[in-house]
């Protein structure tokens, strides 16, 4: 039996996404950039756990819920390595990496005080600018920033 | 979102912008075409700046355009506490063409979003300025003959002065050869000089305003130092002259060199600068009402030079 699957066994999730492999200092960002506060079904958060590859991780598990793809996508900004896992009746159905779309919309504020978008009811807009090193620009005042110092929403 | 607003330099192409420049040198023989009879153009400045209104205002005047706006917020539905976007849109009801200047950074952009009505950008804060870059290219153009091939040195306040930056990004397609004067407090910054590296633009940084700079240069940009931008007030003090021109320091500059800034000027040009055939700054603000007029063309898809009205 591999790490994840013993994983999740414990929380025996019967349908729901699971979101493996978050760098620890990051996952509550992500519990909030997936709006998982506002939910009531069953949600088990768990950190500091034990990963070869990362030190230590997070993962978030939510019953009954399946993201739209651009959602979970969303929190590759901040966990470029998070696992997405979809379970159906028990079963992993689908399992993917999170990939870090062209553009980020209304999760990250602008650093910038002069920008129109702290000043205006209006979502924010972010492009990509380096992948590598996870480097994002205001499409309004132009403004870079890493996405570790990103402000989310 | 019209395809023809204009909120930054960097959405030009060569090819526009040389189509831009030619359009210009139309104007100036030609200023008083009236192509748009029964046009209506708001100016909306959020925040005034009578010297880009005036430009704007006469550009529209000469084409035969009419004028509507407000040229301080505080006049405006704004202070009554009204969106940028309910502004924009009250407005578009009205006009072919809006000409906006803003302080917030990014209001032009978002303006472009909300309208069909094609935007220009007359200022968004300390963001972009196109309309002036245009000018200066156009000033450029005239008096060189050309945009290849020159050497262009960048003197003053490089941190802060997004004309400068403006006109480093749109000089990209024309193999420049930059000298940045300034102090490190006022240098050039990084993401510029990273964007030289990627275009392939050659520049030196220099913190002395030598005559071997000067006399290689075909323009001098010169740009007001202020003492705001510094943090320490000691720093200003001891920088504030090394930057000035005087005419002294011509005595062996090219004979195409010509001085240019953005005005106002403080005391970064010495006024005995002012009657030297060099001194090209008074006539650049004059080349804005051209650049305007061009800018304005493109804006409401209106090509002079190949559709004679
Ligand atoms: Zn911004």
């Amino acid at each position: 039996m591999t790490e994840s699957k013993k994983e999740l066994a414990v929380a025996a999730l019967r349908d729901g996404t699971v979101i493996d492999h978050i760098p620890s200092n990051v996952l509550f960002k992500c519990v909030r950039i997936l709006g998982i506060e506002n939910m009531d079904t069953s949600v088990t958060i768990g950190n500091n756990l034990e990963s070869g590859k990362l030190g230590t991780k997070g993962i978030i598990k939510v019953a009954d819920v399946f993201f739209p793809e651009s959602t979970l996508d969303r929190i590759a900004l901040l966990a470029p390595t998070a696992v997405v896992n979809i379970i159906r009746d028990f079963e992993v159905v689908e399992k993917r990496r999170v990939s870090l779309p062209d553009t980020i919309k209304g999760i990250v504020t602008c650093a910038n005080p002069k920008c129109i978008t702290n000043n205006e009811p209006m979502a924010t807009r972010f492009e990509v600018i380096d992948r590598d090193d996870v480097t994002i620009r205001c499409c309004y005042c132009g403004q870079a920033v890493n996405a570790k110092k990103a402000i989310i929403r | 979102m019209n395809r023809h607003s204009l909120v930054s330099i960097s959405e030009l192409s060569k090819d526009e912008i040389l189509h831009l420049l030619d359009v210009a040198g139309y104007f100036e023989q030609n200023p008083n075409h009236k192509i748009l009879d029964g046009k209506v153009v708001a100016t909306l400045f959020f925040e005034p700046s009578t010297r880009t209104r005036l430009s704007f205002e006469t550009a529209v005047n000469r084409l035969g355009g009419r004028v509507i706006g407000f040229s301080d917020a505080s006049t405006s539905s704004t202070s009554k506490g009204e969106t940028l976007k309910d502004t924009i849109k009250m407005v578009s009801n009205y006009v072919d063409l809006i000409i906006m200047r803003h302080f917030l950074e990014g209001a032009a952009r978002y303006a472009t979003e909300v309208t069909e009505v094609p935007v220009i950008n007359a200022g968004d804060g300390a963001n972009q300025h196109p309309s002036q870059t245009m000018l200066d290219l156009y000033s450029i153009y005239k008096t060189q003959g050309r945009l290849d091939n020159l050497t262009i040195t960048l003197v003053g306040d490089l941190k802060y002065g997004r004309t400068v930056h403006s006109l480093l990004m749109a000089m990209r397609y024309f193999n420049p050869t930059f000298n940045f004067v300034a102090c490190d407090e006022l240098a050039m910054p990084a993401e510029y000089k990273d964007f030289c590296k990627k275009n392939g633009i050659k520049y030196n940084e220099s913190h002395e305003f030598s005559p071997e700079i000067i006399n290689s240069s075909d323009i001098l940009y010169m740009t007001r130092v202020q003492r705001e931008r510094f943090t320490d007030i000691m720093e200003y003090e001891r920088v504030k002259d090394l930057y000035t021109l005087r005419n002294s320091m011509l005595a062996d500059a090219r004979p195409n060199l010509r001085v240019l800034h953005p005005l106002p000027r403080v005391n970064e040009i010495d006024r005995d600068v002012d009657d030297n055939p060099m001194a090209y700054y008074f006539e650049q603000a004059r080349n804005g009402l051209y650049a305007r007029q061009a800018l304005i063309c493109r804006a409401l898809d209106i090509d002079i030079l190949n559709d004679k009205r």
